[in-house]
């Protein structure tokens, strides 16, 4: 059929549903078009240059070629509360229950770098994560754990580099080299500046931070993602899908950059680099956003950047369901949310998956909810369908104009972060922020007039009784590790400590040293995770927040 | 006053409560700014303004930061424009203070402008003054654009200075006059920016333009206030204007005036809300307001008559 | 003129800061004068801000599960600094359970994920103490 036979045809569609509105209306304020044909796929589209085909550029249908057909993705549930010990039987319980990966979660004054016993600690150790403190804390983390099987995924930011170091010592006390490691590291710190907030470090050092690490592991761990260029947070906070993906993929061109200015060849690190979405609750809209997503960063990579190794051109991408779309009211609907964000997770595409529970609005999981959230991804990889062809939505006419548009929003809002001189300034002039809150505003303001439904909270709400068995950490684990920090500094060798803490310290002064060997020195002789970003603070101070309302 | 000598006796939180009295015209106001005043005058007083975005706040910040390392005790009030719409406002500035908190020499007071920037002026006069009785060695007054109003409240300070930063772009030219007029030194913060050396020979030329500035030649400093840099120069060329004012007398002059001002607004407003209560807002008013329009009598006698029984 | 002057604070090292924005933003379209602190804030430094600026009421949010130790705490310093009449309510990610202790320390109302902004500002309205 030619387009104006279309046309003519879409023409007396319309006009006879809008000859019946008056008696048959539609709802009000809905965004997309009424239908979708091949109309808005335009006349001139061109499959290959713009779907092409999976495992091939621009990727927009997949990066591997047969997709889930051959493997599901690595069902990875974000895991870590209390203490090291705690933590580790829920590793292992996930584990034994099909999990395929394990992501750490680590608490509070971890992931900004203090000791649990500093004052600034106080109330936080153990809370959102588990606590770590020393090599001796990773130890017991992974106890029975064997890290050449399995690949961690760990939610570390600013001191990345010494949580990786510890991993590493970790491996070597079970006599695995650091070559066999597969795992993750968020690593990622402007998103950290424009939208979830536990950074250290102000931006230069923490780049040179970053690019010591792609570095490092290019020759001596090869197989570890070096970064989890993170949309997810930036979603968290307020973000649509386009500026999702549109700040993570100008995030992402910053650290390009600076690997590329710190001398490294695009193609030796860009394989390594992955990226992590949120899946939202409106669907489709979460299947365009990924696979728009895989096309323009194709394209940078390859345009931008010159990139030749196809594998550096793919985003590859981590996902986890949206936490911030987790109802306190009805928590039991919350599993219904988390199995359509699922479903949209696999139908765009993801590499690996967490599934939030059902009461992470109230507090940590417990391992009744937690097995429910596994769960529901295997009820999706096993028993939907949604798995067993690559791409299922590719060709939807409203797919497509979806991912086009939010292709277009994205490259529109890069230009302009070009603009303002990339990513870093835009953070620093507060763009990005500005940006987040105010759809986080509108987001809100339309939730309170009713413009945006929510189903148990402004539609369909119902008394209920507080719910029951939520999971505490007891405020005694501040104290039980307080308590062992303390033994630990007495039983350690303090000279060696003391020794590697000022070799450190003499490196971080020169700004062309890679640091990763000195902190890996350090957590070998059981330095502190305190200790060695104290020695990192002085040497490079501490960020200041630029927050504007 | 009991609120009065516990402010005296370095009491912050009667400080904090006299202030918001004055802020909030409570009906004491006027009673503790009474007891006030002969405790006042030894306080230098800093004005700071400059187009939004341009870094006052963390510039205040290092300035405080600084001044306590001289060991001088430092009193900030920031003020921040009160929305027109919802009456609300985001007082924006402590954030970038907030490290200031554990410092006992320092006090930050936000204030709102509240839609009455003529008042502004006479409170934001009264919270300094309160500052300057509880001891403080230095007043930072800190506001938002170079409006005319703004400019009448950083004429208020001993020493005023104007921030701007590079790639503001005709900007620059808008707030000409308004910079002309009242900066005795001025900064060019985020001077790491391309452009820094640009605006700098703009403002020159600008201050060139200028006869009234021959004796003081306003400099013109650089920082990257975000990184602590260029500070200590700025301070340094504070002190370097309060002594021009000192040794040329002018500080004596400038303070006259500012008393001279101060209490003509006072009288204004005093004899502004008389007129109100007693004249505008009675019956015979509105009758005399009826009669105009109907033309059976005309304004210039009406008035002539009526400043002759207020002045009585 | 007495205006309602609101601290939006949050205490402890969470740095989501999200809700507390938004309910900045919110107060502020009420016609509250609202300061926002940032994040990563030690109670003595919440409790000298409000302080400072002789705040109506202290609204802290916190998403980390640290309320229990800090909330508490705040009230505590503020109540040393004779800011006795100080409205302080809090909000985030705490368990219904946590609810009555946290009362009992003097957070006058704790509101929980999926609250509207408005019946913020009614409580703030119909408690404050101007």
């Amino acid at each position: 059929m030619a387009f104006e036979d279309i046309k003519a045809g879409l023409d007396k569609f319309n006009a006879g549903v809008e000859a019946k509105l008056a008696k048959a209306p539609e709802r009000a304020n809905l965004e997309p078009n009424r239908l979708y044909t091949p109309l808005d796929l335009g006349e001139d589209f061109d499959y290959v240059t713009k779907l092409g085909f999976p495992g091939e550029y621009p990727f927009t249908r997949g990066v591997q070629p047969t997709m889930y057909r051959g493997r599901f993705w690595t069902m990875r549930m974000y895991a870590g509360f209390s203490t090291a010990k705690a933590s580790n039987e829920r590793y292992r319980y996930l584990l034994a229950n099909g999990g395929s990966g394990l992501s750490c979660a680590f608490d509070l004054p971890t992931q900004i770098g203090y000791d649990s016993d500093d004052p600034m600690a106080e109330g936080e150790v153990g809370k959102v994560g588990v606590a770590i403190d020393s090599l001796a804390d990773m130890e017991i983390l992974f106890d029975q754990i064997p890290l050449d099987k399995v690949s961690t995924s760990m939610t570390i930011n600013a001191p990345a580099s010494v949580l990786l170091a510890m991993y590493i010592a970790v491996a070597e006390k079970q006599g695995v080299t650091p070559d066999k490691l597969r795992g993750t590291i968020q690593n990622d710190i402007l998103k950290e500046y424009a939208a979830r907030g536990t950074y250290i470090f102000p931006p230069k050092p923490s780049m040179r931070l970053i690019t010591n690490i792609f570095e490092y592991c290019s020759k001596n761990v090869p197989q570890w993602n070096t970064i989890s260029i993170s949309g997810y947070h930036i979603r968290e906070a307020g973000a649509t899908a386009a500026q999702e993906i549109a700040f993570t993929i100008a995030d992402g061109i910053a650290y390009v950059e600076a690997a590329i200015k710190a001398g490294m060849d695009v193609d030796a690190f860009a394989g390594r680099l992955s990226f992590f979405w949120n899946a939202h609750n409106n669907v489709l809209e979460e299947v365009a956003k990924f696979r728009a997503s895989r096309r323009v960063w194709a394209k940078v990579m390859k345009e931008r950047f010159g990139a030749k190794k196809p594998k550096s051109m793919m985003l590859r991408v981590h996902t986890q369901t949206a936490g911030s779309m987790l109802t306190a009211q009805q928590p039991n609907n919350n599993i219904v949310r988390v199995a359509l964000q699922t479903a949209a997770a696999v139908m765009g595409g993801t590499q690996s998956l967490h599934t939030n529970s059902k009461d992470e609005a109230l507090a940590l999981p417990t391992t009744e909810s937690v097995t429910i959230a596994l769960r529901t991804q295997q009820i999706v990889a096993y028993e939907s369908g949604l798995a067993d062809t690559v791409d299922p939505l590719g060709g939807s006419y409203y797919v497509e104009a979806l991912t086009d548009k939010i292709e277009k929003e994205c490259w529109a809002y890069i230009e302009k972060i070009d603009e303002l001189g990339g990513a870093p300034e835009a953070i620093a002039k507060g763009y990005i922020q500005r940006e987040i809150q105010d759809s986080a505003y509108k987001w809100q303001m339309d939730v309170e007039k009713g413009a945006r439904i929510i189903v148990g909270v402004n539609k369909f709400t119902q008394e209920e009784e507080p719910p029951k068995n939520l999971l505490r950490v007891d405020a005694s684990v501040g104290v039980e590790q307080a308590a062992s920090l303390a033994k630990l500094r007495a039983s350690r060798d303090n000279d060696a400590v003391k020794a590697n803490l000022a070799a450190l310290e003499k490196a971080a002064a020169d700004e062309h040293v890679n640091l990763m060997p000195y902190i890996l020195d350090c957590v070998r002789v059981y330095a502190t995770l305190g200790e060695i970003c104290g020695v990192l603070r002085e040497v490079f101070g501490e960020y200041q927040a630029h927050t504007t309302l | 006053m009991e609120i009065v000598e516990k402010l005296l006796n370095h009491s912050r939180l009667a400080l904090s409560k006299a202030i918001t009295a004055v802020e909030n015209e409570y009906d004491d106001a006027v009673k503790i700014m009474t007891e006030i005043y002969p405790h006042t005058g030894n306080a230098y007083v800093l004005g700071i303004t400059g187009p939004p975005g341009a870094g006052k706040s963390t510039l205040t910040d290092g300035l405080a930061k600084e001044y306590r390392k001289r060991g001088k005790t430092v009193g900030i009030v920031a003020i921040d424009p009160t929305s027109p719409y919802s009456g609300g406002a985001i007082l924006g500035d402590r954030i970038r203070m907030m490290d200031l908190m554990s410092d006992e020499g320092i006090f930050v007071r936000s204030m709102a402008t509240r839609g009455s920037l003529g008042g502004l002026s006479q409170k934001t006069g009264d919270a300094v003054k309160l500052m300057d009785a509880f001891g403080m060695d230095v007043i930072i007054v800190e506001t938002v654009g170079v409006g005319q109003s703004e400019v009448d409240i950083v004429k208020t300070a001993d020493t005023s200075m104007v921030v701007v930063i590079p790639g503001m772009g005709d900007d620059i030219q808008a707030i000409k006059a308004g910079i002309l007029e009242i900066g005795d030194l001025f900064t060019i913060n985020k001077a790491d920016r391309e452009g820094t050396d640009k605006l700098n020979i703009e403002i020159e030329m600008m201050l060139e333009l200028n006869p009234e500035r021959v004796a003081w030649r306003p400099p013109i400093n650089r920082t990257i206030a975000s990184k602590g840099i260029g500070i200590e120069a700025v301070i340094d060329s504070i002190e370097a204007h309060k002594n021009y004012l000192i040794e040329s007398g002018r500080l004596a002059e400038i303070r006259r005036a500012r008393i001279k001002n101060e209490v003509t607004a006072m009288l204004n407003d005093r004899v502004n809300r008389y007129i109100d209560k007693n004249v505008v807002e009675t019956p015979e008013f509105e009758e005399t307001v009826r009669k105009l329009q109907t033309r059976e009598i005309e304004p210039y006698s009406v008035v002539d008559k009526i400043v002759g029984n207020v002045l009585k | 003129m007495a205006n309602i002057k609101v601290l939006v604070a949050k205490p402890g090292l969470d740095g989501h800061d999200r809700g507390a924005k938004v309910v900045a933003r919110a107060l502020r379209d009420a016609g509250f004068e609202v300061i926002y602190t940032g994040i990563r804030l030690t109670p003595e430094q919440i409790a000298e801000a409000a302080l400072q600026d002789d705040v109506n009421v202290v609204a802290l949010s916190l998403l980390s599960g640290a309320h229990n130790t800090l909330f508490p705490k705040v009230v505590e310093l503020l109540n040393e600094k004779g800011l006795t009449d100080v409205l302080v309510i809090g909000g985030g990610v705490i368990p219904a359970s946590d609810i009555p202790g946290l009362k009992a320390a003097g957070i006058k109302a704790v509101f929980t994920p999926g609250t509207p902004t408005s019946d913020i500002v009614k409580f703030i309205n119909e408690n404050v103490k101007a």
